[in-house]
């Protein structure tokens, strides 16, 4: 009856040769690779290091200027423009700047690269059922994967440091660009495309003239989204070499200093609250046209 | 595509068939052997869309396809610029076959020869009423002054000068369906596809938007296909009717044919709630000139409808009312009892034969 009471297993010889042998082929597969994939993700190794030394190196009140200028641009709202400048300057205050400059470098290279990535994947799946069957689970496993556990191969194919943290940081935060991407734009009325048809559109011209702008306020909810999620990430990507408030907020759990992992979570918020509130107020206009409805 | 004709197409729709379903063309064979709608839903899975239609619709006309919803009238005009691809037969307009153009071909095709307005209007929520009216051209590629310059001139010509910059939903649904007019016309294809066009709007603004098409065919000439499932519409709209049911053409031909000749009850029933005095010509009701008649004082041109006769001589106070053809020459007679019996009695106009002669 012992059978009952234990799930018979695979015996732990099998089992531990199993693990060690995938182990291995990996490792193989790292020696031989490893470079290589270095290589090709180098660009990004260039543009992240600039966009951090930008954020850093220019004197503070030249990015607290040129934060705010985007923020009015983007919302054209004076209250998220002085939100933002407040919650700048009082996380100066608290000595948190060059901190916080990197985590938005972070944010900005882990947005840019979602968005550039995320939106020909999901056009690609509104286009076709069958991608859209093979990229779903995929997104499925990426956001339910616990973070930790694709820290690992990433780690043990590129090292410690920006690039394995961004890549870790973007396959965390890139699914809700690419399902939103594909669900906006297979949400466009029917009505309007088979008219884009009847006038004799090119899928290009569908895609260009129609399906994107009218996909458009999904598509910016999907990048609030990403946003939001690169944000979560960054402290967990800390633990790989990624620098910015995600280290406080390390250092602070390891060592129980609750000031220090309060201000810099703090910080966090702050900083998601500005981005959140930007982006979307950014959305909200470029959709003025479903505003004013005929009364 | 160098087979632009002045005058526009006709289009002819030969032994066209659309069946619903994943093996539509087997069922081709046992549709033509008489199996009937219900019957190859209920035995095959499959749904017969659209059963052997035949039409020729003039060219420079406005040919009205009526029916009621789930007649198949909207698959129908669908297979004229392919959205739907037919099951079998053909839809020959100039001298090509839509049905056996490949992919280029038929974008072309909708680009120069055919627009389409939308029951639905269908315009682009983030275009503005100008961006929305030179879609078609932008779509082919025309220079942008171009493309201005030619959506300026139908916004105006719809009446919507001085709303070119708003969006569609600032807009009444009337005006809506005018840019969706508007955008059609702007494309100058022979061609012009109305599903449903202003099924969707209110009684009076529907008149009003009749109104409108009638004034621009006069100038515009183009081959109108008109879908719609209002008799009135299709009386006062049509060259030529043809009237769907369940798929299949029962009766098609003027709308005097169908309104003294319905082809059986279902018609009859439908146009009995006709206002027959704004449906039947003077000439169709009108005796033969008799020599020794009086000379009449007033008279009506021929196709003319019995109303204006009837208006005429109540007007004048004269009992009866000559016809005279183009050249001011009369060539009939018509009194007012016939005019009103004509008018009031579904059976008189068919029951007397003669009459027709004279026209």
């Amino acid at each position: 009856m012992d059978w009952l009471f234990s799930f018979p297993h695979m015996d732990d010889a099998s089992l531990r040769d199993l693990k060690k042998a995938i182990d291995e082929g990996f490792r193989g597969f790292t020696r031989a690779y490893g470079d290589g994939l270095e290589a090709i993700f180098e660009p990004l190794q260039h543009f992240l290091i600039w966009s951090e030394r930008f954020m850093t190196q220019t004197p503070w009140p030249i990015i607290l200027l040129l934060i705010a200028a985007v923020a009015w641009f983007a919302s054209r709202n004076w209250k998220i423009v002085a939100g933002t400048v407040v919650t700048l300057l009082l996380i100066g205050y608290f000595d948190m700047w060059d901190d916080t400059m990197k985590t938005v470098s972070m944010i900005f290279v882990c947005t840019v690269l979602s968005i550039v990535v995320g939106i020909p994947i999901g056009i690609a799946m509104s286009r076709s059922d069958r991608v859209q069957n093979i990229v779903n689970p995929v997104l499925d496993v990426m956001q339910t994967m616990p973070s930790f556990v694709y820290l690992i191969p990433v780690v043990m194919l590129l090292g410690i440091g920006k690039v394995p943290g961004l890549i870790a940081v973007v396959i965390y935060a890139i699914p809700p660009m690419i399902r939103l991407t594909n669900l906006g734009i297979r949400l466009v009325d029917k009505d309007v495309l088979e008219a884009a048809d009847a006038f004799g559109s090119s899928n290009w011209q569908k895609l260009k003239n129609v399906q994107m702008p009218l996909a458009l306020p999904t598509i910016m909810a999907g990048t609030n989204q990403t946003i939001m999620m690169a944000l979560a990430m960054v402290v967990i990507a800390s633990m790989i070499g990624v620098q910015g408030l995600g280290q406080p907020v390390l250092k602070a759990i390891s060592n129980q200093y609750f000031t220090l992992g309060i201000f810099n979570g703090l910080a966090i918020v702050g900083i998601a609250i500005i981005f959140d509130r930007v982006s979307q107020a950014f959305g909200a206009r470029l959709q003025k046209h479903r505003e004013v409805v005929h009364g | 595509m160098g087979n632009k004709k002045i005058g526009g197409f006709g289009i002819e729709i030969k032994k066209l068939y659309k069946i619903f379903g994943p093996n539509g063309a087997d069922c081709v064979k046992l549709v033509e052997q008489g199996v009937t709608k219900t019957e190859l839903n209920a035995k095959h899975g499959h749904v017969l869309g659209l059963r052997d239609i035949n039409i020729s619709m003039p060219a420079g006309g406005i040919q009205v396809i009526m029916g009621l919803s789930g007649s198949g009238k909207s698959t129908l005009i669908r297979h004229i610029n392919r959205l739907i691809d037919p099951t079998s037969g053909e839809v020959v307009i100039g001298d090509e076959d839509v049905v056996k153009m490949d992919a280029v071909q038929l974008r072309e095709f909708r680009r120069h020869q055919t627009a389409m307005v939308f029951q639905k209007f269908a315009l682009l929520p983030h275009r503005t009423v100008l961006e929305n009216t030179l879609y078609g051209l932008e779509i082919q590629g025309a220079p942008r002054n171009r493309q201005v310059d030619c959506a300026m001139r139908w916004i105006e010509r719809v009446g919507l000068k001085g709303f070119e910059s708003k969006y569609p939903n600032q807009l009444s649904g009337g005006m809506q369906q005018r840019v969706g007019l508007a955008r059609a016309l702007a494309n100058d294809a022979p061609i012009l596809l109305m599903d449903e066009a202003f099924s969707a709007l209110d009684p009076l603004i529907r008149v009003d938007m009749q109104t409108v098409l009638l004034d621009l065919q006069k100038e515009i000439k183009k081959t109108i296909v008109f879908i719609t499932h209002d008799l009135d519409e299709a009386l006062r709209l049509g060259d030529r009717i043809a009237i769907l049911r369940d798929g299949e053409v029962v009766q098609q031909g003027t709308g005097q044919d169908i309104v003294m000749n319905p082809a059986d009850d279902y018609i009859a029933n439908f146009v009995r709630e006709v206002n027959r005095s704004r449906v039947i010509n003077v000439e169709t009701v009108a005796t033969a000139l008799n020599a020794s008649a009086r000379e009449l004082k007033i008279s009506v041109p021929a196709g003319a409808k019995l109303e204006e006769a009837a208006r005429a001589m109540t007007l004048a106070g004269e009992n009866e009312i000559a016809v005279v053809d183009a050249a001011g020459q009369a060539i009939g007679v018509l009194t007012l009892p016939q005019a009103v019996d004509a008018m009031v009695n579904s059976q008189v106009a068919c029951s007397t034969p003669n009459a027709k002669k004279v026209a």
